[in-house]
């Protein structure tokens, strides 16, 4: 608690006799990059659209329906939007295997001592606030890599269940793929329910993540925000090396 | 031993001429071309007269009005002479041990060759007492006819998936008769089902000899293969985006979409928009309402009416996925405002804990 006291000038001081030594990082290769912000415009289209085919806003006044069109372009930018989304995760699956150690496809799952007590500390450092400077990972912190684990997951709910959904209005291969979904989850009020219900966990996850991004960016202090853009992140040199 | 259909027919007092118009209808109803008629005629002529027993479990008997109501006065009635309906607890002239007997002779005199038609769920709780009839329960009734039924077809919403009686938490175990039998069994769904679509599956089966292609959930493909939402006249207006508001609206009256208003045409399978009910006079939608899905495996699951997307479990009648979710969404988007602004308070002894480590590392 006696930093408690520093003062400005102190900071200053602190800072200006301190010779810290960072070293660039290439940690996003550009197809995550490319994953990572195609990904993000799908998403928002997906979860806008989607929204809207759930609660379709009145549009100016009553017209003749052969005048307009546009619930059916929301349904198709939808549907279009879905298959960007659908083969550019497919995409980040292989580069998973193929990609550096930082988007590997094992830093998704914490099966290593090292990796859950990142965890551990990860949640101090966000949610405790109680240690605010640990080693973090310069790639994924474990416990982000890991809810990426789950949005993985319900990435793929989405997709099966969409291509469900979309079966019935398509007879192209890829959505028949997915038909026998709909009698396994009871019918298409159901399978249109949850397809639905997950949007919400999206907006939640985008909320989480955006901060996160942010507060990390802060914290930790070596470009977390313009990581994603340009790639490159600062490790701090050890002394002695 | 049996009666031709010809021979039945002529002993009604049709003529040749309505025998011929009958064996039209029927070859247009089970989806083959004119010129198959012949066959028809010819096969009507040789072929006896199937048994059909008809079976009544937990239900309401609104598939059996349905049944009787088919536009087609000439296919209607020569239909129900045709068949030779040995058993039915609605329709037939005897009662108590002779309703029975009749039901016996047919499995012992019939073996494989007729034709069981269930209206009804089965309950199974409590070994099936829920439904008895002659004193035995529906599932041994249904087990000990299925088993030498040359086909089986499940009439309704309730024999095919359970009905309304199988809504959770379901009492009494209500089951669809597909669950209970060992054969393949053809599903008509709907509550009712059209009574069109009824006679054409039952033609089909009598002019063919087996049943029509099903899809995976057992229905006849020509009848559910298609959405309620891509055969309405009403479509154009949901791709437009003209949507009722509320049933009163100025939208209401100009026959905009119901989507807004719950319709579950988009998610539901029935020949509703094509064939029309009450010869072809109008349908649901057409009416005015939405379509409320009762064709679907669990529609009575899956309410309210008026809102297109169900409730969500554990919230209440009235909550949405929607609603939960902006509850969700707002108490993140707080969670997130608390945390950044305790962030920002702590923000001068963080910096300062920060650069003192340096100084101390360098």
């Amino acid at each position: 608690m006696s930093t408690h006291s520093t003062g400005v000038r102190d900071i200053f001081k602190a800072n200006g006799s301190g010779p810290v030594e960072y070293r660039r990082v290439y940690v996003w290769e550009m197809p995550v990059r490319a994953y990572h912000w195609i990904n993000a415009i799908a998403l928002t289209l997906l979860c806008i659209t989607g929204f809207l085919i759930g609660h379709p806003v009145k549009l100016g006044p009553a017209q003749e329906a052969y005048q307009q069109y546009w619930f059916g372009w929301v349904r198709v930018l939808h549907f279009a939007a879905a298959y960007v989304y659908v083969f550019n995760f497919a995409a980040r699956l292989y580069w998973g295997f193929v990609g550096n150690k930082y988007a590997k496809w094992k830093n998704f799952f914490p099966m290593t001592r090292k990796q859950q007590r990142e965890i551990v500390d990860v949640v101090k450092t966000d949610v405790l606030q109680v240690k605010m400077h640990g080693e973090i990972s310069t790639g994924h912190n474990s416990l982000a890599a890991f809810i990426y684990f789950f949005t993985f997951l319900a990435f793929c709910f989405q997709t099966v269940t969409g291509f469900a959904l979309y079966s019935s209005v398509s007879s192209s291969w890829l959505p028949q793929m997915f038909k026998w979904i709909v009698p396994l989850m009871g019918g298409e009020f159901a399978v249109r329910f949850w397809h639905h219900t997950f949007l919400w966990f999206f907006v939640t996850f985008v909320i989480v993540h955006i901060y996160l991004a942010f507060y990390h960016d802060y914290i930790e202090g070596r470009g977390t925000i313009s990581s994603i853009v340009g790639g490159w992140k600062f490790d701090r040199e050890e002394r002695g090396r | 031993m049996g009666q031709t259909i010809w021979q039945s027919m002529q002993q009604k007092g049709y003529s040749r001429r309505e025998f011929i118009q009958f064996c039209t209808t029927a070859a247009a109803a089970a989806g083959l071309s004119s010129s198959a008629a012949g066959q028809v005629v010819s096969a009507f002529e040789k072929k006896e007269k199937p048994p059909v027993v008809w079976m009544h479990f937990q239900e309401c008997t609104g598939c059996s009005e349905s049944f009787i109501r088919a536009s087609h006065p000439i296919v209607a009635d020569a239909l129900l002479d045709v068949l030779s309906l040995n058993y039915s607890e609605t329709l037939m002239a005897p009662s108590g041990f002779a309703a029975e007997k009749s039901l016996d002779d047919t499995i012992k005199n019939s073996k494989g060759k007729y034709i069981l038609v269930v209206e009804g769920a089965v309950p199974t709780q409590e070994n099936g007492v829920y439904c008895m009839v002659a004193g035995k329960t529906a599932k041994s009734n249904l087990e000990r006819v299925a088993a030498d039924a040359a086909a089986v077809i499940a009439w309704g919403a309730c024999a095919s998936f359970g009905g309304v009686q199988a809504a959770k938490p379901n009492p009494t175990g209500a089951q669809a008769i597909s669950r209970l039998v060992n054969q393949p069994v053809m599903n008509v769904p709907g509550c009712p089902p059209i009574a069109d679509v009824m006679m054409s599956v039952v033609t089909h089966i009598l002019v063919l000899g087996r049943t029509p292609a099903l899809d995976d959930q057992g229905r006849p493909k020509e009848f559910y293969g298609r959405r309620v939402h891509d055969t309405c006249y009403r479509r154009p207006n949901y791709d437009a985006g003209l949507f009722v508001e509320s049933f009163d609206d100025e939208n209401a009256r100009k026959g905009y979409c119901l989507y807004k208003m719950g319709c579950k045409g988009p998610v539901t399978y029935n020949a509703c928009a094509v064939t029309k009910w009450n010869e072809g006079t109008s349908y649901p939608i057409q009416s005015g309402h939405g379509c409320i899905g009762c064709s679907e495996a669990g529609f009575w699951d899956n309410g309210p009416f008026y809102q297109h997307l169900a409730s969500f479990p554990g919230f209440g009648i009235e909550s949405t996925a929607d609603t939960v979710g902006t509850a969700v969404g707002v108490a993140t988007l707080a969670g997130v405002a608390a945390h950044a602004i305790v962030t920002n308070i702590r923000k001068r002894s963080v910096i300062a804990e920060v650069h003192a480590e340096d100084h101390k590392e360098s």
